[in-house]
């Protein structure tokens, strides 16, 4: 028996949300006031809903890693954040953003989810506006707006290149406010080591201080993940050093289902992978595929005289250049979706043609731009790109073109979630880049900081009363509980037996072989053989890591190699996830591409018939096989039809 | 290239800590130099040795994290970047680098090059923020706002609240970092509101918390990572003379 409800309320696609608020449970001031909510992260949407959950009255409790709630990953969002304001007059609206993040997601997310989603994208504008966030203008004082991939609108709302930096200090603020105010309660440095459930329900968590080492409980009435990606997985990505799948992971174990864990995306425009020590992939914002166009060799020796440095990019004459994505997608052009231009250079690089030392780069361009609106202009659009750029590469981007390669860079997948975002587990809640839902196989660029300030401003704040409201009778749920115990008990033990373990290898050196195991088999071509011997390698892997591995240091103190152990520890787990997800799904969409399903022209094959669902993944134990149950995607208001930018 | 690193070791907060050299060998210009640091780690963890301990995690530019006293100057000697985004090509081969955490009093050493800056946090809790509750907003454009004034605005708010403006200070004043959060408020009609009440409440935590005074050195401006202007230090102080003239409250 599956217990997969994604209770999507009735009615017409424009009324469910109002429909579902107008009939739902709510909690009276003086109930929220003793019912207790945790919130792990303070990112977007953790920041976003605990300091919604404050101002409404609950007593809140935060909870994350880094040393400050500011510095969560979504800092480092660059490009910008959508909404549906149709400020620019040129034909944007609820239903084009909803239809054009169905159709980027390759008709593989939740319909109702999704239309929610476009239709409070506005507020969020107004919300980070009122709030102070500094988004560009106009010279009238408005508010300015550019274009992304995958759409033929100009929706995307910026502040500069830190639009991430900007919207998450917004909601900082306002978590601050309510810091202040004592309604919430931070606790920074603590790393989530287990969910305690008790009688069926989430009741509370179990954390590591990262200070001194200290395992604490706190319980709660509700719990809320908004822990962000897994990207980290593959070792080399876009996210930052601490992003990590544990949470979600320690979820999973316990009983949370994992929805589609092999939708990764691959970001087109990120600077090549440069040398062995390297610990991490810079993104270069997508936003310069507006004004860049995305070009190799046309023939095979030019290619191989530019990576033996022979033949500069710039005296190559304009007939022996390839601008493969205006060639193959004349429609979008350099505009495509991040998954088709990905897949594109991939496809030129394989080829023979790509350039760099390695051969795994491509082109992107600027010379046409800076002599059809002056270096100026492309200065002031791009200006710190170009500046971080020349930083990490040591070339001007004005002189020569930049160099390109995909990196991986966000997890669609996640904990599988309804439309309450109520995971399977009654009382756990999963938000932002955490949970599976709005962007099916393939996520649009300046998507997930508009869902994950939607689930934690817009969302939450209403579906957790309607659970809460069942709670009102109960008191304050007391740590001494026996699974909280157990779970203190267990997670003491996991940490004694890494510390004992005293093998010979760090723990680098076991995150970078399963990075390269996922980025070969389970990276931007899969396969059905590559991928069952990735499952074997990745099971190798981990025997060895719990024999082999080398943590210093001890429990009781900083010991940033322990907190790395438990990361990778989680990490070959869940990659043995992806790649059995990816192995099941015998179709390609989206991020997801397997080489056995494609076109003739070497476009994606979706198989409609037999996989339009979602894979929710139930754990079954250590070392047993998962069992994957399915949400069947009904597509009631929209005409699936085969994704086409050309 | 092949370096000596001078770097500071402290156990924890209630030890003291000194100075350990190590030596790195082969390191590539192409690395940046936190992950010169994490060749060093890998090595000492082989050999069975703790690992120096540092903040750091987007490793570029915007986190705020990394936190490091590079030949003594806060980032080290690139002007304009963090510690996260300098390259080994800023060093030669041969030379002996100084490797320190952030020394000021309201930012304890946690261990090693790690400090506790939990002081920058509590001074946006007295007032960092605009009173706005979520929903019931009305819309973005309904205010316009002059593209100059937000454009500085923005200039403020660019502070990635690392804490080299205190660091680099003699006084270990917080005053850049301060003037940075009440400028992008008092500069926009949505900060306006409070913005007397905002500076009067910020000012008085960054006093208790123990950050000195300016005494217009402007070393902070000289070392921020992202440039933030000393001009903001010139606003903030307009905003607390005239908030002070007409306020009776205390704060
Ligand atoms: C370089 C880059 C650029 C991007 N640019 C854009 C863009 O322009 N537009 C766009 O829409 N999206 C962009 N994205 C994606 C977007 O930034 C993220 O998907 C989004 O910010 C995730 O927000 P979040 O709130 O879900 O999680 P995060 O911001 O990742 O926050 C996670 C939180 O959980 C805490 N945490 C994590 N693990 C644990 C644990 N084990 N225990 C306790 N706490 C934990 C952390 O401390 C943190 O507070 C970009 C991503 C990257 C990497
Ligand atoms: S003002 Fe500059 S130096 Fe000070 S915290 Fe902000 S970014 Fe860092
Ligand atoms: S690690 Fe984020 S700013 Fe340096």
């Amino acid at each position: 028996m599956t217990k997969l409800n994604p209770k999507i309320p009735n009615g017409q696609l424009d009324q469910k949300w109002t429909n579902y608020k107008a009939h739902q449970n709510l909690v009276n001031p003086s109930n929220k006031r003793r019912l207790d909510i945790i919130v792990v992260g303070t990112g977007l949407a953790g920041a976003a809903a605990a300091a919604s959950f404050g101002e409404l009255g609950f007593n809140v409790k935060v909870f994350g890693i880094h040393d400050s709630p500011r510095r969560a990953h979504s800092i480092a969002a660059q490009g910008g954040i959508n909404a549906a304001k149709n400020y620019p007059n040129d034909g944007d609206s609820v239903f084009r953003l909803f239809y054009d993040t169905i159709k980027g997601g390759d008709y593989r997310a939740r319909e109702a989810n999704v239309f929610r989603l476009a239709e409070v994208s506005n507020s969020i504008i107004d919300q980070c506006v009122a709030q102070g966030v500094p988004f560009a203008r106009d010279y009238g004082g408005l508010l300015d707006n550019r274009s992304f991939g995958g759409a033929q609108v100009s929706r995307t709302f910026y502040a500069r290149g830190q639009t991430g930096q900007q919207l998450l200090l917004g909601a900082y603020s306002a978590l601050s406010k309510e810091i202040g105010k004592k309604t919430v309660k931070m606790y920074t440095r603590r790393d989530l080591m287990d969910v305690v459930i008790v009688d069926g329900l989430a009741r509370g968590i179990i954390v590591r201080n990262l200070i001194t080492g200290e395992i604490e409980r706190h319980s709660a009435h509700a719990v809320v993940l908004a822990t962000g990606g897994y990207g980290n997985v593959f070792f080399l990505s876009t996210n930052a050093m601490s992003s990590n799948g544990s949470a979600i992971w320690k979820a999973y174990k316990k009983g949370a289902f994992f929805g589609n864990p092999c939708f990764t995306q691959i970001h087109p425009t990120c600077i090549p992978v440069h040398g062995e020590y390297q610990s991490k992939l810079t993104l270069m914002s997508e936003s310069l595929r507006n004004d860049g166009r995305i070009w190799v060799p046309k023939k095979l020796e030019d290619a191989e005289k530019i990576r033996k440095g022979t033949l500069k990019a710039g005296n190559l004459k304009e007939e022996d250049r390839d601008y493969y994505l205006e060639r193959r997608y004349p429609a979008f052009g350099n505009l495509v979706p991040r998954d088709v231009a990905s897949r594109a250079a991939k496809e030129r690089c394989d080829a023979g043609f790509g350039v760099g030392t390695t051969g795994l780069a491509v082109y992107l361009d600027f010379a046409d731009s800076i002599k059809r609106l002056g270096k100026n202009v492309i200065e002031s659009r791009y200006g710190n790109l170009f500046q971080m750029y020349e930083k990490i590469v040591d070339e001007n981007p004005y002189e020569n073109p930049m160099m390109i390669y995909p990196a991986v860079h966000y997890t669609m997948g996640g904990i599988w979630v309804d439309y309450e975002l109520q995971t399977t587990i009654p009382g756990l809640f999963a938000a932002g880049e955490a949970n599976f839902s709005d962007h099916g196989a393939n996520r649009l660029g300046a998507s997930a900081l508009m869902q994950g300030l939607s689930d934690g401003y817009f969302v939450l704040p209403y579906t957790i009363q309607n659970y809460l409201a069942n709670q009102i009778q109960i008191p304050t749920i007391k740590t001494d509980l026996p699974e909280f115990v157990q779970a203190e008990k267990e997670t003491k033990d996991l940490i004694q037996k890494l510390l004992t373990i005293n093998g010979k290898n760090t723990v680098d050196s076991y995150h970078r072989k399963l990075g390269l195991i996922m980025w070969d088999n389970v990276g931007m071509g899969r396969n059905k053989e590559g991928l069952t011997n990735a499952i074997k390698l990745i099971q190798e892997l981990k025997v060895d890591f719990w024999k082999n591995v080398k943590v210093t240091g001890t429990n009781d103190q900083v010991n940033p190699e322990l907190e790395k152990a438990l990361r990778v520890a989680d990490f070959i787990e869940l990659g043995e996830l992806m790649a059995r997800d990816a192995l099941s799904r015998q179709e390609s969409c989206g991020g997801h591409f397997r080489e056995e399903y494609q076109t003739p022209e070497g476009e994606a094959l979706r198989d409609d018939k037999d996989f339009t669902f979602v894979s929710a993944w139930e754990y079954k134990g250590d070392n047993v096989e998962p069992e994957m149950h399915k949400e069947p995607l009904v597509f009631e208001f929209i005409e699936v039809k085969q994704r086409n930018y050309k | 290239m092949d370096l000596t690193l001078k770097i500071w070791r402290q156990a924890s907060s209630k030890v003291k800590g000194q100075f350990v050299n190590y030596q790195v060998q082969n390191i590539s210009a192409e690395a940046s130099f936190l992950e010169m640091l994490d060749i060093l780690n890998e090595s000492l963890v082989a050999k069975g040795e703790e690992p120096v301990a540092f903040d750091h995690d987007c490793r570029e530019g915007i986190c705020g994290a990394c936190s490091l006293y590079i030949n003594g100057r806060p980032h080290g000697p690139d002007r304009g970047i963090t510690t996260c985004q300098m390259h080994m090509r800023n060093f030669k081969h041969g030379e002996t680098i100084i490797i320190e955490p952030w020394r000021a009093k309201p930012f304890p050493v946690i261990k090693d090059l790690m400090v506790d800056r939990s002081s920058f946090d509590e001074i946006i809790q007295a007032g960092g923020f605009v009173s706005v509750r979520t929903g019931g907003i009305p819309d973005a454009n309904s205010i316009p706002i002059p593209r100059r004034n937000a454009e500085l605005a923005m200039d403020a708010a660019a502070c990635i609240g690392c804490g080299a403006c205190v660091a680099a200070c003699k006084n270990a004043s917080a005053m850049l970092f301060v003037s940075a959060k009440v400028s992008q408020f008092a500069l926009l009609p949505q900060g306006r509101i409070e913005a007397q009440e905002r500076v009067q409440r910020m000012v008085a935590k960054m006093d208790e918390l123990g950050f000195g005074n300016c005494t217009n050195t402007y070393a902070c401006e000289a070392e921020c990572p992202k440039e933030i202007s000393v001009s903001n230090i010139a606003r903030m102080n307009r905003e607390f003379l005239s908030a002070k003239l007409i306020s009776h409250k205390e704060f």
